[in-house]
């Protein structure tokens, strides 16, 4: 995977992630069109298929919305890096499908714009410069929730 | 030895005891959903294709985020929950009358203590003031909660408050919510069960208590739990039904649930809130916590008195006690908003709703209100709100050029006088 980063900083929160007054939508095309709109106005149109956000510490606390993480993958996004994440988003991005790495001081050594490469099979995230940085790797079951688009979707494959 | 969520775990099947770290499937007792957040569950639900849910009798759904409909978008949503009540036959829905869900489900009896509930929502950590293990979860959990009856879950381990001293008479518990939080920072307790204690908590009533466990999540708690007494029963003991009174009768006299003092990994802060001073929640993090006495330059367009933080009758009678004969600052706007039908009822009876208006208050039927920016008392660019709610984030009111300050009823209403950040006398 590679694409640019989209960094922010540390405590991102889900009312920045998809603001409360767009929570009566429940499809993705429509929060995406939203989402983190408070620090980057039409930053759908920005961003490009397979660029990656990249946050601090305690990335998507707050809200359990899950329109949070639904408005992320509806920009394309590939991943989103932190150095931590909150404990309801980590599950509710995963169930729907969104690729979360979690990689120690990764927002100090990477800048805004860069251009990165992530490595699933190494676990390790590429700067533009060449350095190498480590991420915890995820366990199968959840590479596959991932690659089914969801907790749902890989039920409903596994029941067929 | 064990913490009282590791004891309240241990009930899932097949387990009989369990430690922090464990991963359990664990039983449901009650799932909550409400109008904003149940829309997307029941997609989730529809998706998996199970026909009937799995107990009606369990699943409570209370509307209180958009009431009454602000747009067609919610009125649809609305329409659609109100159908799926109906098809599957959900024994506890309470309509657009009845008030925020997270005051709702205590008063109507649905929170017992030693309970494992879940909530499409993420201030449902209030319940751990009844002694029940609650947590918030996002839809797609709550869809196969819907389908199944069950959840899997880390056991968390535990940060116990230890809280003595009595409070001054101008501070109250959000004060020593801000306060915690402050010091332990917006994740210092990610993933962990908070636990509130000590002769503090012992003396404090039910709704003081829910301040307390409702702001657990804003420091990444996933549950915030107090043990249950004779206080806890009390509270509860004309709000159940049938066979749960004696349930609860029986496991406030033989409860086993509190925490061993000696449980491995335990952590324990002690706290002595008799010198703490009023607090305020600065933009645009809950944990920027400062007295209230540093923030008395910050001009204010909005109070909001309110929310399942704050918005109980003993918030109402604080900030009444301040406001009674009192004029709220020109230019500034006061909206209070009782929790419940029953709050505002009692409000209404106690004459506090006649010196809200009298002050030059907008007091609004029961709901969440300003509090998450999504349906009423919105804030504009530039302008700043103090609100008794849970949340400053950037934007969450309304602009995300606005500023939220976060702070108690005694504050809100003292600083609405003042038209300023102001110390209650």
């Amino acid at each position: 995977m590679k694409g640019k980063v989209w960094k922010f900083g540390n405590d991102i929160d889900t009312d920045i992630i998809l603001p409360g007054r767009y929570l009566i939508y429940t499809d993705e095309e429509r929060l995406s069109e939203h989402c983190m709109e408070g620090l980057v106005p039409d930053f759908k149109s920005k961003a490009n298929e397979g660029d990656f956000i990249l946050g601090g510490t305690n990335f998507g606390c707050g809200s359990s919305r899950e329109h949070a993480p639904i408005a992320i993958k509806g920009c394309g996004i590939s991943a989103v890096i932190a150095e931590s994440f909150a404990r309801i988003f980590y599950r509710n991005a995963t169930n729907v499908g969104v690729l979360l790495l979690e990689a120690p001081v990764i927002s100090k050594v990477i800048e805004d714009g860069e251009e990165i490469e992530v490595d699933m099979e190494k676990g390790i995230i590429i700067s533009e410069s060449g350095k190498e940085y480590e991420f915890k790797k995820l366990p199968p079951f959840m590479l596959e929730i991932l690659e089914a688009g969801g907790l749902i979707n890989y039920l409903r494959e596994k029941n067929e | 030895m064990s913490t009282m969520a590791e004891k309240i775990f241990a009930r899932a099947p097949g387990k009989g005891e369990v430690v922090a770290g464990d991963i359990v499937m664990a039983d449901i007792d009650i799932a909550m959903m409400h109008d904003l957040t149940g829309p997307l569950a029941v997609e989730s639900f529809n998706k998996i294709g199970t026909e009937k849910v799995w107990d009606p009798s369990r699943i409570v759904i209370p509307f209180d985020h958009q009431v009454p409909a602000d747009s067609l978008d919610s009125a649809n949503n609305h329409i659609l929950m109100r159908k799926f009540v109906e098809e599957q036959q959900i024994e506890n829905f309470y309509d657009v009358k009845e008030g925020v869900c997270h005051q709702v489900l205590p008063e109507k009896g649905h929170v017992i203590p030693g309970t494992v509930i879940v909530g499409a929502d993420s201030h449902t950590c209030t319940y751990g003031a009844l002694g029940a293990f609650a947590t918030g979860i996002g839809s797609t959990d709550m869809a196969m909660v819907l389908s199944t009856g069950q959840l899997w879950f880390k056991v968390p381990e535990t940060i116990r408050f230890n809280i003595d001293g009595k409070l001054k008479e101008n501070t109250s518990a959000k004060d020593i919510i801000l306060n915690i939080i402050g010091q332990v920072g917006a994740d210092g307790a990610t993933y962990k069960s908070c636990e509130f204690a000590g002769e503090t908590i012992s003396q404090m009533n039910i709704s003081d208590r829910m301040v307390l466990s409702n702001m657990a999540i804003e420091m990444g708690g996933k549950t915030g739990l107090i043990e249950a007494d004779a206080k806890t029963y009390d509270y509860l003991k004309d709000r159940v039904s049938g066979e749960n009174r004696n349930r609860l009768k029986a496991f406030i006299e033989k409860s086993n649930l509190n925490t061993d003092l000696d449980s491995e990994g335990l952590e324990m802060i002690d706290i002595d809130v008799s010198d703490l001073e009023p607090q305020i929640a600065c933009p645009h993090n809950v944990d920027n916590v400062k007295p209230a006495s540093e923030c008395s330059d910050i001009e204010i367009d909005q109070v909001f008195i309110g929310s399942c933080t704050n918005g109980r009758i003993e918030d109402l009678r604080d900030a009444a006690k301040i406001l009674k004969g009192n004029e709220i600052a020109n230019d500034l706007r006061l909206l209070v908003i009782p929790a419940s039908k029953e709050t505002y009822l009692k409000a209404l009876d106690e004459g506090l709703i006649k010196i809200f208006v009298e002050a030059g208050a907008l007091v609004s039927a029961p709901c969440c209100g300003p509090c998450l920016g999504g349906h009423t008392g919105l804030i504009g660019p530039g302008e700043v709100s103090l609100s008794t709610s849970n949340r400053n984030f950037k934007g969450r009111q309304g602009s995300p050029e606005g500023q939220v300050y976060l702070s108690s009823a005694k504050v809100a209403a003292a600083s609405a006088i003042e038209g300023r950040i102001a110390v209650p006398k």
